[in-house]
């Protein structure tokens, strides 16, 4: 008899899988955005499986609430929403489902042939204490530099994006 | 049979390639974003799949994974915006009407 | 014993005539090109005197025989250790005639250049090439080895070329240049087949060894010569034959000859030094130079060219009755006498007495070389008086030209073998040695010489006689000293060079042969000689219609003499019909279809290739995308599984 996390395991990959599917076969382009926001829901649900809550709630704020929203909005602003996206090539589709069918294939291939020997020592629990202790530590496991390197990243993409979204100044005589 | 480990990679290794099957056949660049989008997803499910299973001592595949959303958010933001400015110049987000660089 | 320097500096003082005039001569010497020229050959024309008078009568004989004598030589060129080129200098018999003829012909022609082309814009350059010349041939006369000699031919035909077109804005002289040159080097290739065919044979290059090794019976060299053959013809055969063909292009025998009509494009003065006196009997210097191989060796050979020698003669002295531009007269009298020459050699054997025909025929060489000079340069001054090369302009000129009148009736008794002057000598010499070995060759001889006399004076006549002349314009007198100077001269040679006692000097083996002089057996020459004068006498000192109704009466014989037998006509349908047709268009066609072709293909499949190519260049990203997919898929399916 499968146990309730089984099937709620189950449950959350189909979810996923199928929005997915589904946003990347649709036509009608604010539908994507709505099935894609669906998947990532899925994504989260699945890290609150794993109990990994701390990503799951990034994972729902950042991409869900963040990126999910700004795709709407720029859907919006290209006004893009009512029309039917247009059907691609036969050719097209034929070509790319055999390229990743056949990755497919392969990934799974070597994924099932390898044997993953699952770690022994003792687990650290990924609580936000711990999370944040590792984060801002300056010692040897410590992960200061990359947080100030996703800082500046940061700061540079928020640049970057004013510049290219600005309008052009008209010219002056 | 106890989903484990192989059973989180499946997912993402389904989810990566249905993600670049997107990419391929979208016409719209910003459905293609979308592609990109569930690609970086199907990354990030792996790494916390692989801290979970074989590296339950260290939190290197959750920082990864904290990381590379920073990073999707910066770079959906960038593509955002270029999209943007493209629609700005051509009036329309058509990869096809993009074919400055053919022969 | 010979004096090297002295022997060089003949050859070498007119080319640095050419090189200084050539390269200086038009900023510095425009004025002074002439008498630069003329002193510089001056001292070679002493000097070959100087060489000619210790060879005959200080140091040439040992034990009653003219010896050879190499007074310098060096290698040239190494391409093994026991092949080289040599140049050096050889002095024997006829080189040293040559080198008297040579120098003094041109000195006498430089010196009538002074006056003749005296005011012509390309001065320097006349006598620069001139100089080529004179270097050139006095070269090819000293040349020790069969290759110096081919070098020097070569060089010869392209001074001939270049003085030839002298006046190049004519074409009518580009074209003859041209012919010139080609019919030459045509005949030059079968010269240089030879010269390989008995260098190998003989395995030398040098003259003295080559007859050496092929004339001496039982030598190693005959025993493996005679092992070779092609098409049923030994290889000896064959290589005696390609070199005289090669000597026959140069001499402009039949049927190689029609370049040497044409060649009188080029300045009177050239016509007398290049084509009267000394390139065209190069070919008869090739043939006395390596003359025991073709007596003793391939006796057949020298057969055929005593033929070709003697039908040359008559075929040209039939055309020259018709001619009426007075150059062409003596071009096709210049032929028919070297057919003369020709001929002697084909009759002499080696040695002894039978060796007559050799000397007469280096004796006639050398008073040709008088009389024919003399007759082109009076023929020069005629022209620069009347501004004219046709008959139908003169007439009448002796009033007008004393000094060329009486010169040119000299050299016209000459030639016509009235005696004492030289040509009866050398004729009667080559009559006799024509006698005494092959009767054909002495009638059709004998014919000739009548027929010319008759054309001589006919020009003699038509020149001088004929119809009195109206002067129009303004006209000078007899031309400048320099241009009667030469003249006299020559003239005085044309009739005192006939009592040299020639066979003491030059003789097939080296050894005196004593000049018989048959009173009896000159009877008959002289007589037809005289007929011949009196004939055109007859016909030519007024002007009548007799000639006319001769020609008439003779018809088709005379139309085709006129046409000179239409052998020019025949060479340019060969060319066109064959050559052009039959070889140039499918070579054309084949280089255009083929060649070209495969270029093209080449190009064309990489440019179609391109275009498929470039189709993967589309711009679509995505396309871009499933490229990168699949090529890193099946890479990865390599690297796993296959390696």
């Amino acid at each position: 008899m499968m146990s309730g996390s089984t099937i709620l395991f189950y449950l959350l990959a189909a979810l996923t899988l199928t929005c997915g599917l589904l946003s990347v076969t649709t036509r009608h382009i604010f539908r994507a955005a709505i099935y894609v926001l669906f998947a990532l829901i899925g994504i989260a649900g699945l890290y609150f499986w794993m109990e990994y809550e701390f990503i799951a709630a990034v994972q729902i704020v950042v991409y869900v609430g963040g990126i999910i929203v700004l795709i709407i909005f720029s859907i919006f602003l290209t006004q893009q929403a009512g029309e039917k996206l247009a059907k691609p090539a036969l050719n097209r589709q034929l070509f790319s489902a055999l390229a990743v069918f056949c990755g497919f294939a392969l990934t799974l291939l070597q994924v099932f042939q390898h044997d993953f020997k699952a770690g022994t020592e003792a687990a650290v629990l990924p609580t936000v204490a711990n999370i944040g202790n590792n984060m801002l530590n300056v010692s040897e496991s410590g992960y200061a530099l990359p947080f100030e390197v996703i800082s500046i990243l940061l700061l540079a993409a928020l640049v970057g994006c004013i510049v290219i979204a600005l309008r052009s100044k008209p010219e002056t005589k | 049979m106890e989903p484990g480990l192989y059973h989180i990679l499946f997912i993402s290794a389904a989810l990566f390639f249905i993600g670049v099957y997107g990419f391929f056949t979208r016409r719209n660049l910003i459905t293609m974003l979308m592609s990109t989008e569930l690609i970086l997803n199907s990354v990030n499910l792996n790494f916390i799949a692989f801290n979970k299973y074989l590296w339950p001592g260290k939190m290197d595949g959750l920082f990864f994974t904290v990381f590379v959303i920073a990073i999707a958010a910066a770079e959906a933001a960038v593509g955002i915006a270029i999209i943007i400015n493209l629609y700005r110049s051509h009036q329309s987000i058509d990869v096809a009407s993009a074919e400055d660089l053919k022969y | 014993m010979p004096n090297a320097i002295n022997i060089a500096l003949i050859p070498l003082l007119p080319f640095a005539g050419f090189l200084l005039l050539g390269l200086f001569g038009k900023k510095y010497f425009s004025k002074t090109a002439g008498l630069i020229g003329t002193l510089l050959l001056l001292i070679s024309c002493l000097l070959a005197f100087q060489t000619a008078y210790e060879y005959f009568f200080v140091y040439g004989k040992v034990n009653g025989v003219y010896q050879q004598f190499v007074p310098l030589q060096f290698v040239w060129l190494q391409f093994s250790k026991t092949l080289s080129i040599d140049m050096g200098l050889m002095i024997d018999p006829i080189s040293v005639v040559m080198l008297v003829v040579v120098t003094f012909v041109s000195l006498m022609v430089h010196i009538y250049s002074l006056g003749y082309m005296k005011g012509e814009a390309r001065f320097p350059v006349y006598y620069s090439f001139l100089g080529l010349f004179s270097f050139s041939m006095l070269g090819l006369v000293l040349a020790t080895n069969i290759f110096q000699i081919y070098i020097f031919w070569e060089l010869v035909g392209v001074s001939s070329f270049l003085l030839i077109g002298f006046y190049y804005e004519k074409p009518s002289a580009v074209a003859a240049s041209k012919k010139a040159f080609i019919v030459t080097r045509f005949a030059d290739l079968g010269f240089l087949i030879g010269i390989l065919i008995l260098s190998y044979c003989s395995n030398t290059l040098s003259f003295a060894e080559l007859i050496q090794r092929l004339t001496t019976p039982g030598s190693s060299e005959l025993q493996t010569a005679a092992g070779y053959s092609f098409m049923g013809i030994s290889a000896l055969t064959w290589g005696a034959v390609l070199v005289f063909i090669g000597g026959a292009g140069k001499s402009a025998m039949f049927p190689l000859h029609i370049w040497l009509p044409d060649a009188m494009e080029g300045p009177t003065p050239v016509s007398a030094l290049i084509h009267a006196a000394t390139m065209v009997v190069a070919g008869v210097y090739l043939v006395a130079r390596l003359f025991p191989v073709f007596a003793i060796t391939t006796p057949e050979v020298l057969e055929g060219i005593g033929w070709v020698g003697a039908v040359s003669a008559i075929f040209a002295a039939i055309i020259a009755c018709t001619q009426t531009d007075i150059k062409r007269v003596l071009a096709y009298s210049t032929m028919s006498q070297i057919g003369y020459m020709m001929f002697a050699l084909g009759v002499s054997k080696y040695g002894g007495e039978e060796g007559l025909g050799y000397t007469a025929s280096i004796f006639h060489l050398f008073t040709h070389a008088m009389f024919k000079a003399l007759l082109f340069l009076g023929a020069g001054s005629v022209i620069h008086y009347v501004h004219s090369n046709e008959m139908k302009d003169m007439g009448g000129l002796r009033k007008y030209l004393p000094i060329t009148h009486i010169t040119f009736l000299i050299a016209c008794l000459a030639i016509a073998g009235v005696p004492p002057l030289a040509g009866f000598f050398s004729k009667e010499e080559i009559l006799l040695a024509a006698y005494q070995h092959n009767q054909a060759i002495y009638y059709i001889a004998l014919i000739t010489s009548g027929i010319t006399a008759f054309y001589m004076f006919r020009l003699y006549f038509n020149i001088f006689w004929s119809k009195p002349y109206h002067p129009h314009g303004e006209h000078h007198g007899e031309g400048v000293f320099a241009m009667v100077l030469p003249l006299v001269l020559l003239a005085a040679g044309a009739l005192f060079a006939g009592f040299i006692p020639f066979g003491t000097l030059v003789s097939s083996d080296g050894k005196p042969l004593e000049s018989h002089f048959h009173l009896s057996f000159s009877i008959a020459p002289v007589a037809l000689g005289l007929a011949g004068i009196f004939a055109a006498l007859v016909m030519y000192k007024l002007k009548n219609d007799k000639p006319a109704r001769v020609s008439a009466s003779l018809g088709g014989l005379y139309t085709a003499a006129y046409h000179k037998f239409y052998i020019d006509e025949l060479y340019l349908l060969i060319t066109k019909k064959v050559l052009f047709n039959l070889v140039g268009r499918p070579a054309a066609w084949f280089d255009r279809n083929v060649v070209d072709g495969l270029v093209n293909f080449t190009g064309n499949v990489t440019l179609s290739v391109s275009e498929g190519i470039k189709k993967m260049q589309s711009g679509k990203v995505q396309q871009y995308g499933i490229y990168v997919l699949s090529t890193v898929i099946v890479l990865s399916v390599l690297f796993i599984y296959v390696w």
